[in-house]
């Protein structure tokens, strides 16, 4: 009885020495984490950006890695909630030791890791967390997107100078980072410029009911309506807009992106901001549309994988550069200067790129379902 | 603009006073809150989106939806009841509920790995609808047909229900049973087969409520009826949890508070405004608007 505890505590002890060395064993490797919301609210966001990471991983490590070493991509879940965001920061530092982290989507799940990315010096780049305090926890913290200042700006400037729209109503979500970010710049602008913000209305994260607020907002009879928030609830705000006889053009932000594939007619002839037109004359976006369309059974790759792509390409591109030191990757990470498929990436003091936005418009194709057409670009 | 308010808050109320129904007759019968109701309005929803998605959506596939909804709610009510709550139903009261509240997650958290569900929110298939303006006394009025749709089936829903409770054998059993349990079952009465009847009807009920609550938002996801479920459950309590007639006022009173208080108030401060009103009317009324005081029960 005894020798056969014995001996069982002699394997568990194997076991244990086994584990330990097998993991040591992977120096051959670069791990990267990303944090993206694969499931829930904005679950096509997620996927396709793991997709276009995937496919770069793989595009780099055919080449040959970096300096011989092979990258791997851990991805985790974040369902699009703080909460589980931070669940996975915790696991992909201290379970799979990352060297840097590509995440997370949405602004209010990048706020929730900021901090503890920069305490621990893991550098972190978000793709498209447009919201402007996502990089100010620290000089670790990095972003592939413009943030919501300019894109707020951009959609106000857009109302107001191309769709000669004097009164603005805004509907957005009380709960919801990027959406008040949104909605202040907006707000800010437009006023700028000389329009009156006729309603600012406002509901919860989760809300399916907007009739009482789309009420009040149809009586004060505003020329553009502005609604910040992702596609899903957009789908469902944009159909009750349109049953309570609201018929003025809708404005989004680069949340609207996918729009076309969760909506119906009533969202033709609305208009919103994004980072790239997958329809533009640009030899890299070509590039990158067919190598997506080419590995993911023909689908158009939508702005947030694009970003993601281009998040992947600067942050391996440092890691050739500087190695997985976090001080110098830091450093080779502010010298980035190149052009990427979303546009040139050059970082200021606040580590946020100075880009162009595009305006699209939705439009019904030839083929009767909706689609998006490049309809002007607005520079910094 | 009164007017259009009052009529996005008497869709919105008969909604929820629809689930709230569901929780009333559940604990009026077991004394249980069914938390795992929400869920019930979901797997309704998503029942009726795949037979809108497969025959399209027409006035006959609506009915025909609503209709198979139901069975399948039932039928998994029932089956609820029998494997979760049963084995419980002589254990601490607490016990139950921590069980309700499991299943409820099991429920929606495991529709998200289905794959013919996913985790994922879909478009749910509206009727091609007409947008009827009315002219009320000078105001435009606008009524949409989802709205009217929503209105019909609760009141068709509520009657039906009521006649079955007051006027059915078998709803003289649920009274009975609800009154007390044990004279009811030396009287007779199956009281298993009641139960099981109860969680079929309140099944049901949330069944309807799912398609219509998607054809009126229309979007599907694993956890869409927690929020509905909660504030109906609301609802209940606020019209005297246990009593039918108070499902379908607190509903209303519900919906009517959160719509003119987002209207008239601050759409920012809607809910602490209804659940501050839920507080006052509690602390007035205990029970709840039309709820007995629980002396008799003991």
């Amino acid at each position: 009885m005894r020798n056969s505890k014995r001996i069982s505590l002699l394997l568990i002890m194997l076991l244990i020495i086994a584990m330990t060395l097998s993991a040591c064993g992977g120096t051959n490797t670069i791990k990267i984490g990303m944090v993206m919301p694969i499931t829930g609210q904005v679950a096509t966001y997620g996927v396709q950006s793991v997709n276009a990471a995937k496919m770069f991983v793989k595009e780099l490590n055919a080449a040959g890695g970096i300096n011989g070493k092979q990258i791997e991509l851990v991805v985790e879940d974040d369902e699009a909630t703080p909460a589980k965001t931070t669940n996975a920061f915790k696991k992909l530092v201290s379970s799979d030791k990352v060297v840097a982290l590509v995440g997370a989507l949405t602004s209010k799940c990048s706020l929730a890791i900021t901090g503890e990315a920069q305490q621990k010096k893991i550098v972190m780049i978000s793709p498209s967390s447009t919201n402007d305090t996502v990089t100010s926890a620290g000089n670790f913290i990095f972003r592939a997107c413009y943030n919501d200042s300019f894109q707020g700006q951009v959609v106000a400037q857009y109302a107001f100078e191309t769709l000669k729209g004097k009164n603005a109503a805004i509907l957005f979500d009380n709960a919801n980072d990027y959406s008040k970010g949104l909605t202040q710049n907006f707000k800010d602008k437009f006023l700028a410029l000389g329009g009156t913000i006729v309603a600012e209305e406002s509901y919860a994260t989760g809300d399916t009911d907007f009739n009482a607020q789309l009420t009040k907002i149809a009586a004060t009879k505003p020329d553009v309506l502005f609604l910040p928030d992702y596609y899903s609830t957009i789908s469902v705000i944009s159909k009750q807009v349109r049953a309570l006889g609201i018929t003025v053009p809708m404005l989004g932000a680069d949340g609207w992106d996918e729009i076309t594939n969760n909506a119906g007619d009533e969202v033709i002839d609305c208009y919103y901001s994004n980072h790239y037109a997958p329809d533009a004359n640009d030899p890299e976006v070509k590039k990158f549309v067919e190598a997506y369309k080419a590995a993911y059974n023909g689908e158009t790759p939508n702005a947030l994988a694009a970003l993601a792509y281009d998040s992947m390409n600067i942050l391996c591109d440092a890691i050739a550069k500087a190695g997985t030191d976090p001080d110098k990757l830091q450093a080779a990470m502010m010298e980035t200067n190149k052009k990427f498929v979303t546009g040139n990436v050059k970082f200021n003091d606040l580590r946020n790129p100075v880009k162009s936005a595009v305006m699209l418009k939705i439009v019904k194709g030839a083929d009767g379902k909706l689609t998006t057409e490049y309809s002007g670009t607005v520079n910094p | 603009m009164l007017l259009q308010q009052l009529i996005n808050g008497f869709t919105l109320g008969f909604i929820y006073a629809l689930i709230a129904l569901g929780y009333t007759m559940v604990y009026g019968i077991v004394r249980l809150i069914n938390f795992a109701h929400g869920d019930m309005l979901m797997i309704g929803a998503y029942t009726g989106y795949f037979i809108l998605n497969a025959l399209g959506a027409t006035p006959s596939s609506l009915v025909l939806s609503l209709v198979v909804s139901m069975m399948v709610c039932a039928v998994i009510g029932v089956a609820l009841e029998r494997i979760c709550y049963k084995p419980l139903r002589t254990a601490p009261r607490i016990n139950i509920l921590i069980v309700a509240i499991g299943a409820s997650l099991v429920i929606e958290n495991g529709g998200r790995i289905l794959p013919f569900m996913g985790p994922n929110p879909r478009q749910y298939p509206q009727l091609a609808g007409s947008v009827n303006q009315l002219d009320v006394m000078g105001q435009q009025v606008i009524i949409s047909q989802q709205d009217i749709i929503v209105i019909v089936v609760s009141i068709v829903m509520m009657a039906g229900l009521g006649y079955i409770v007051k006027f059915t054998k078998i709803g003289k059993a649920m009274r009975a049973v609800s009154h007390d349990t044990r004279a009811a079952s030396l009287m007779g009465i199956n009281v298993d087969r009641i139960i099981s009847f109860t969680f079929a009807i309140g099944s049901a009920m949330a069944a309807v409520a799912g398609v219509l609550f998607a054809s009126k938002y229309p979007q599907v996801q694993t956890y869409m009826g927690i929020l509905p479920g909660l504030k109906a459950f609301v609802a209940a309590v606020l019209g005297g949890i246990g009593s039918i007639p108070g499902a379908m006022i607190g509903g209303i009173i519900l919906g009517i508070t959160e719509i003119l208080s987002k209207a008239y108030i601050s759409s920012k401060m809607a809910d602490a405004v209804v659940f501050g009103i839920l507080v006052l009317i509690l602390m007035v009324r205990p029970t709840g608007i039309m709820g007995k005081s629980l002396k008799e029960k003991v």
